[in-house]
């Protein structure tokens, strides 16, 4: 009973320390004035086409970088966690279906393609190298399910990851000697404005990303799958 | 309009997050969850970030999903050695 009465009352605290949000809360009339100068500069200075690109990958890169650490690290505690101690039993798993196993075939490449077009493009349309990277590991999920006695090269997946990491890292070093600080784009000529190879280095940036993510993620989902409790 | 569609989609998903909570099944908790996670990424694409409702979409409701299907096998087949 007093238990009750303790969530009751939590939920009331919670309930008023939100009420700000509905009551007071005017909508922004303006952007602030840092955003004001992205939205005003950033094509010309980035020449990137899709700003929140821009903002994400050169103005606000080094929160990105370490985003992608973060990513990094949860996916290394997943390997270390749940350890792949071989193959999985086939016994154990159910063949799977054939509508599934034929629309993999299909999907697949569609899937595959669709993710390295989604990071491609990070610069010119909506999305980037986090969404392109779960879009690609989500095909390979796909493939996953579909062929139970399917292996993923960890070796290859190791070597995409770190690789795809330190390049990343580099580039943004190479910022600070070619360009005006660590992770400016603008190491690479900025090209014409909306074209595919345009913005510096953000499609470079975004595909190094987009290939790291998706490692990273395959990889725990493949340790996951592989694990024997 | 919009605003309507949005407080009908927010309704909706609490109805949705109730029902995940309320559930006696593991697999359909997890779906509901999932369900949640594609209509707010509807909603993002109504109020016009695009780029959120793409993540939102691939993260919350396809890997999310995923990841917590694989761990509920596991759960069950742990249950069944035991």
């Amino acid at each position: 009973m007093i238990k009750k009465y303790a969530v009751l009352l939590l939920l009331g605290a919670f309930a008023l320390m939100l009420l700000p949000f509905v009551t007071e809360v005017t909508p922004f009339e303006e952007l602030s004035p840092v955003a004001q100068k992205y939205v005003k500069d950033g094509p010309d200075e980035l020449g990137s086409a899709n700003l929140v690109s821009s903002v994400i990958v050169t103005y606000r890169g080094l929160d990105t970088l370490g985003e992608v650490a973060v990513l990094f690290i949860a996916a290394a505690g997943v390997g270390f966690m749940l350890r792949r101690k071989g193959d999985v039993k086939k016994s154990l798993r159910r063949e799977a279906s054939g509508i599934l196993r034929s629309g993999t075939v299909f999907l697949f490449p569609l899937v595959l393609l669709y993710g390295i077009y989604i990071f491609l493009h990070g610069h010119l349309t909506p999305g980037g190298g986090f969404q392109g990277g779960v879009v690609i590991a989500s095909g390979i999920v796909l493939l996953l399910l579909a062929d139970v006695s399917a292996k993923i090269n960890g070796t290859v997946l190791q070597w995409i990851e770190s690789l795809s990491g330190a390049v990343y890292v580099a580039l943004g070093v190479l910022g600070i000697v070619l360009a005006a600080g660590f992770l400016d784009n603008r190491i690479l000529p900025a090209g014409e404005f909306g074209r595919l190879l345009s913005a510096g280095a953000i499609p470079l940036i975004y595909s190094l990303i987009g290939l790291k993510v998706g490692a990273e993620l395959v990889g725990i989902i493949d340790s996951m799958q592989k694990d024997e409790l | 309009m919009i605003t309507v569609f949005i407080i009908v989609l927010g309704l909706v998903m609490i109805a949705a997050a109730v029902l995940a909570v309320q559930q006696k099944s593991l697999l359909s908790a997890v779906l509901l969850a999932g369900v949640i996670s594609l209509l707010a990424s509807i909603l993002y694409l109504v109020l016009a970030a695009p780029d959120v409702a793409m993540t939102e979409a691939a993260i919350g409701s396809g890997l999310t999903t995923i990841v917590f299907l694989f761990a509920l096998n596991k759960i069950r087949k742990q249950g069944k050695h035991d």
